[in-house]
């Protein structure tokens, strides 16, 4: 969890608001450490290892999951069933996983707070042969189990190949664009890599639930990855150039 | 006009943009609707029931009609809750009408409907339901109905777009700048020119519409009226204009090639002197080393052209 960029979205997690839904996006760089934040942020204090030992953290890992499917004969539909199907039409088996999944469960023991979705990343869907309206389609049944039903929230990778003739990504993107209450956009520099200027952040606070206060908000920043942290300042302000 | 959008009837395109959101407007413009005592659907299909009723009173919502199509549009939990025919069927039924009160159907969002359903089928359930007032031979006048479709931009491509926007008697394309949104309308009347206009809005936290002037001219980063403007041509290290003495002595030199009219003797006498300088009067030499392998031709390469 990377405590400045927690200051720059005006968040904690002990004050994290609930039933969002927010979109990460990467174009010519690498946005997984923005993954690795919101891990650690609804997570705070507890390790991987001991929060999948407890049940907290429900991992499913696509490849090995993926290897399961085709090369073992399968009685229950698999999450990632679509693989084996020659048509398949939509992301219904792997929905039903997410639901199980997040059910809340009666066992005792202090139940968790809400539940967290984080799909890291959706542009492997597309790429294994699913229509953008079918990853749409399973983001939209996501939303109303995990985000309206359990009140928890959501974060999903997309990304962006800047390639104009990818319309199934540009479909996508933009459709949950429209979605998301808070869309984190990291971009590479246009004029290249630099050492101390790693990239840029562009935030953008969309669907407000009062239309006058944040209107559509858009902020950009600067960042630079170190070895634990992220920091982040204005654009132009790095401290190796001023 | 803005405040006007309804009373023409027909679609009503609200095309908004990831950076513009049009639900807002889309939700001020049925509150308006509500208020002036029309019947009001709402067809929502992108967000829950609860997030589209919130910040409406109680007045409002008691008048709103929701058909929800977002906890289950695809029947995928296979419980026989949703509307069967699912938003389409919902759509059909409403061209069934018989009713005499005016109607507003808000369709939240087009966009989603597009991307699932056929362009055509589409365009001809939302024709079919938007002039059902108009239909001639009709024993019970129809009220007035109006379908307000929000549709996002990005997501087609410019024929479906097209399409709708061929069926549409308005559309309003949100934008703005400087943090103030704004609404281009376009207005088709039949038998009329199209008009179109831009209007500068906000939407206020109860969901009323406040028609602004535009964005204020103060608050421009770049125009300071308190530091007064430099003039550039102070402290030069070097003359831009001359003196009455230097534009005499400039006027009244005679250009070197250029030779006047009348044939002067002086005038005459510089020809000559340009033209063909005298050897005595040479005052450059030219001083020539040929290479070893040049080829020096002494012959004049004229000589054949019989001048």
């Amino acid at each position: 969890m990377f405590v400045e960029l927690n200051n720059l979205l005006n968040t904690a997690p002990d004050r994290a608001e609930q039933g969002k839904l927010t979109l990460l996006c990467d174009a010519k760089t690498d946005g997984s450490f923005l993954v690795h934040h919101f891990l650690s942020f609804y997570l705070k204090g507890v390790s991987l290892t001991m929060a999948r030992e407890r049940g907290q953290l429900v991992f499913l890992e696509g490849l090995k999951s993926a290897v399961d499917v085709v090369f073992q004969a399968q009685k229950e539909p698999h999450p990632l069933q679509f693989l084996r199907e020659a048509n398949a039409g939509n992301l219904k088996p792997l929905f039903e996983f997410v639901r199980e999944a997040l059910k809340p469960v009666d066992s005792g023991e202090a139940r968790w707070t809400y539940p967290v979705l984080l799909v890291d990343d959706l542009s492997v869907l597309l790429s294994l042969g699913m229509g953008a309206v079918a990853v749409l389609d399973f983001i939209h049944y996501c939303r109303a189990t995990v985000c309206w039903e359990l009140k928890g929230n959501m974060v999903v990778l997309v990304h962006d190949s800047g390639d104009a003739e990818d319309e199934e990504n540009d479909i996508l993107l933009n459709g949950l664009s429209h979605q998301s209450h808070l869309i984190l956009r990291a971009e590479g520099l246009a004029t290249g890599f630099c050492r101390d200027v790693h990239g840029q952040l562009r935030i953008l606070w969309r669907r407000p639930s009062q239309p006058a206060v944040h209107r559509d908000q858009s902020f950009t920043y600067q960042y630079k990855i170190q070895d634990k942290s992220v920091s982040f300042f204005a654009k132009g302000m790095s401290p190796a150039v001023l | 006009m803005l405040d006007s959008l309804l009373a023409l009837g027909g679609l009503v395109l609200l095309r908004d943009s990831v950076e513009w959101e049009g639900r807002s407007l889309l939700k001020a413009l049925v509150k308006k609707s509500a208020l002036c005592g029309e019947q009001v659907h709402i067809l929502g299909c992108e967000v829950s029931e609860e997030e589209f009723r919130e910040g409406f009173d109680s007045d409002i919502n008691n008048r709103l009609v929701y058909h929800d199509f977002f906890r289950d549009p695809l029947n995928w939990s296979k419980t026989e809750e949703a509307f069967p025919g699912g938003p389409l069927g919902a759509l059909r039924a409403m061209c069934k009408r018989t009713d005499p009160v005016p109607v507003t159907i808000a369709l939240d969002s087009l966009s989603w409907l597009l991307l699932r359903l056929p362009c055509t089928t589409l365009c001809q359930v939302l024709h079919a339901v938007s002039h059902q007032d108009s239909c001639p031979g009709d024993s019970s006048s129809v009220g007035k109905v109006s379908v307000l479709g929000l549709l996002h931009e990005e997501l087609h491509g410019p024929g479906p777009v097209g399409a709708l926007s061929s069926l549409a008697q308005t559309e309003v394309t949100l934008g703005g700048t400087m943090g103030q949104a704004s609404a281009h309308i376009l207005c088709r009347r039949p038998r009329q020119r199209p008009t179109d206009q831009t209007q500068w809005f906000s939407i206020l936290p109860d969901f009323s519409l406040d028609l602004q002037e535009g964005p204020s001219v103060e608050s421009q980063p770049y125009s300071d009226p308190h530091i007064p403007p430099v003039d550039p041509t102070t402290h030069l290290t070097f003359n831009l204009h001359l003196s009455k003495k230097e534009r005499e002595a400039r006027d009244s030199l005679i250009l070197p090639f250029q030779f006047s009219s009348e044939n002067t003797k002086s005038s005459l006498l510089r020809q000559q002197a340009l033209l063909r300088p005298r050897p005595g009067q040479a005052t450059s030499h030219i001083f020539y080393e040929p290479d070893a392998y040049d080829d020096l031709d002494q012959e004049d390469p004229d000589d054949d052209l019989d001048i």
